[in-house]
């Protein structure tokens, strides 16, 4: 059984039509990348399945039980985290405190935790001089960090990541790829919405393309990098 | 400076006067801002809640006037049943309508505040009603030559208490730190994983209770009556406006500074035809100044 079953999905904003039929398969321990242009949906389909945009038709089964129509808090404490796009830390609030919204276990029952804070720290070792700091005074790229790390400390089995590349200087990408290929390596499994294809390259296993709202495209990574008239069609600009 | 030197007393003790004024007005505009900036509801039912915490103190403090233990009583007491009163109302209606638009939502605690005052007159009719402080509270203290009512000293002395009660669970518990992440953004907090319908329902029942305490305070000082609400909710209304939509900072800011505005009116025969105005006058200022409050953050 996959991890992840999306059949069909339909998301409206309001009265428009945003997705249309989309489906996707994520297997355990795979990363999967959703690339598009911008518009194309991206965003809208990891909304969907976190549940912060409901789809209004279609099926999402996550470890193989209905999700779709769950309230966003029910589906993310069945193991699915979400990093979103526009990365909405928590300014008001310090950086640790951001991590600590997050934890859901109480202190001692650390035992069986995959993420905790003194781990998310080792993996974002940038963000532990700034922890007693408000969040809303950190770069950029450390409130990217801070996002994933936030998502992280809740021990997802599923992690949304949506475009953690754009706005970021050149070598900040380049780290956070490393943290991404050191997170895969612990066996977590990734959607990731993109549209560089350099950074999810040697990163994603498989690949899916929207165009409007309908998935044109998928396979695995390496048939992808190959096809150059698909890149051509699908994501240059 | 004639006039400053001879009017030292009265002013320092109209300064106090209007910062009891604000600790009752904060306590109430407090609850407002909690709610609003966590749901985003506007409880027009909050006057309301605050009335039925003087009744039900009053009602307490009737048992036995001028008791010090009943009094300690109704502190306790009316708050806490204000506070479940503000749970059914959160579980009954408001937690249907938080995904609703404004109007709606709007014309419900508008429906909910007429409703309760309506109960409160028919539970305790709708002529005025006042109730003795307690015996040991009845004093007045000289300052600077100028009688000053001990009860107002008391009020004084829990404006730092509640303060310091509010900072600790705001800033020192989980609950507190989720409330806080909440008026941020707190779509992405249910992402998180964190059951924010319940973080709503909790802050609801204690802005309720924080109503429910400023109506407590304020029994044994003025006439009770089923109007009491209305004015009460616009001047707390006032107060958040000033300070900022939830801002829980701004709120203490502006409800002080309304307090002494109008007691300060008082000292000016000119101002003090004006008294009730202030404060609208005040809010024009700021919003001209800074529309989203003095402490308020942009959409
Ligand atoms: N809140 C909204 N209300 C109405 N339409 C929206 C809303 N958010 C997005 N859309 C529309 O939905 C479509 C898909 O948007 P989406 O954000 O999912 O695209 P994306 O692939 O993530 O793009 P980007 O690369 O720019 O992030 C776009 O046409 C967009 O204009
Ligand atoms: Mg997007």
């Amino acid at each position: 059984m996959a991890l992840l079953e999306v059949e069909r999905l339909n998301t409206f904003y309001g009265q428009s039509h945003i997705l249309f039929d989309v489906s996707l398969v994520v297997d355990k321990g795979e990363v999967v990348c959703l690339l598009g242009r911008n518009g194309a949906g991206k965003s809208t389909t990891l909304k969907s399945i976190i549940g912060l945009v409901p789809p209004r038709w279609g099926s999402i089964r996550f470890k193989g039980q209905e999700i779709a129509g769950l309230p966003p808090y029910r589906i993310a404490r069945m193991g699915i985290g979400y990093v979103p796009e526009e990365r909405r830390i928590f300014a008001n609030l310090s950086v640790r405190e951001n991590l600590e919204v997050a934890c859901r276990l109480t202190p001692g029952e650390g035992n069986g935790r995959r993420w905790d804070m003194e781990r998310v720290l080792a993996l974002f070792p940038r963000l532990r001089p700034f922890l007693e700091r408000r969040a809303g005074t950190l770069s950029g790229g450390e409130q990217q960090m801070l996002t994933i790390a936030r998502t992280l400390m809740t021990n997802p089995d599923l992690l949304l990541l949506d475009e953690p590349s754009e706005g970021l200087a050149p070598v900040v990408v380049q780290a956070l790829k490393e943290q991404l290929l050191r997170l895969k390596e612990t066996g977590l499994t990734i959607i990731l919405a993109e549209q560089n294809v350099r950074f999810v390259s040697g990163l994603g296993d498989r690949v899916y393309i929207l165009e409007k709202g309908h998935i044109r495209y998928q396979a695995p990574m390496e048939r992808f990098l190959a096809d150059e008239a698909v890149r051509m069609a699908y994501l240059a600009v | 400076m004639d006039w400053l030197a001879e009017n030292t007393p009265r002013i320092v003790v109209q300064l106090l006067s209007g910062l009891s004024v604000g600790v009752l007005l904060f306590l109430v505009s407090s609850g407002l801002s909690l709610i609003f900036g966590v749901s985003r509801v506007v409880n027009f039912a909050h006057g309301a809640l605050y009335m039925v915490g003087a009744y039900l103190a009053y009602t307490i403090m009737r048992l036995a006037p001028g008791s010090g233990p009943y009094f300690w009583l109704a502190l306790l007491g009316a708050p806490l049943g204000v506070a479940l009163l503000g749970l059914l109302v959160e579980v009954l209606f408001l937690r249907r309508i938080y995904q609703a638009e404004h109007i709606y939502q709007l014309l419900l605690t508008i429906a909910i505040a007429f409703i309760i005052g309506d109960t409160v007159r028919t539970i305790w009719g709708a002529e005025n009603r006042s109730v003795t402080r307690p015996d040991f509270l009845t004093a007045t203290i000289p300052i600077l030559g100028q009688a000053f009512p001990s009860y107002n000293l008391v009020i004084l002395g829990l404006g730092p208490v509640v303060l310091g009660a509010l900072w600790w669970v705001f800033y020192r518990t989980r609950w507190g730190m989720l409330v806080r992440a909440a008026t941020w953004d707190r779509d992405m907090l249910g992402a998180l994983g964190v059951n924010t319908p319940l973080v709503y329902s909790t802050v609801f029942v204690f802005g309720a209770w924080l109503a429910g305490l400023g109506g407590a305070l304020v029994a044994p000082i003025q006439g009770l009556s089923p109007g009491m609400d209305a004015s009460v909710i616009i001047l707390a209304f006032v107060a958040v406006v000033i300070g900022g939509l939830g801002s829980f900072f701004g709120t203490l800011v502006s409800a002080v500074v309304i307090g002494e505005v109008q007691a300060l009116a008082v000292l000016n025969p000119f101002l003090r035809q004006y008294d009730l105005v202030l404060p609208f006058a005040l809010m024009a200022l700021v919003l001209i100044v800074k529309p989203v409050g003095l402490f308020g953050r942009p959409e």
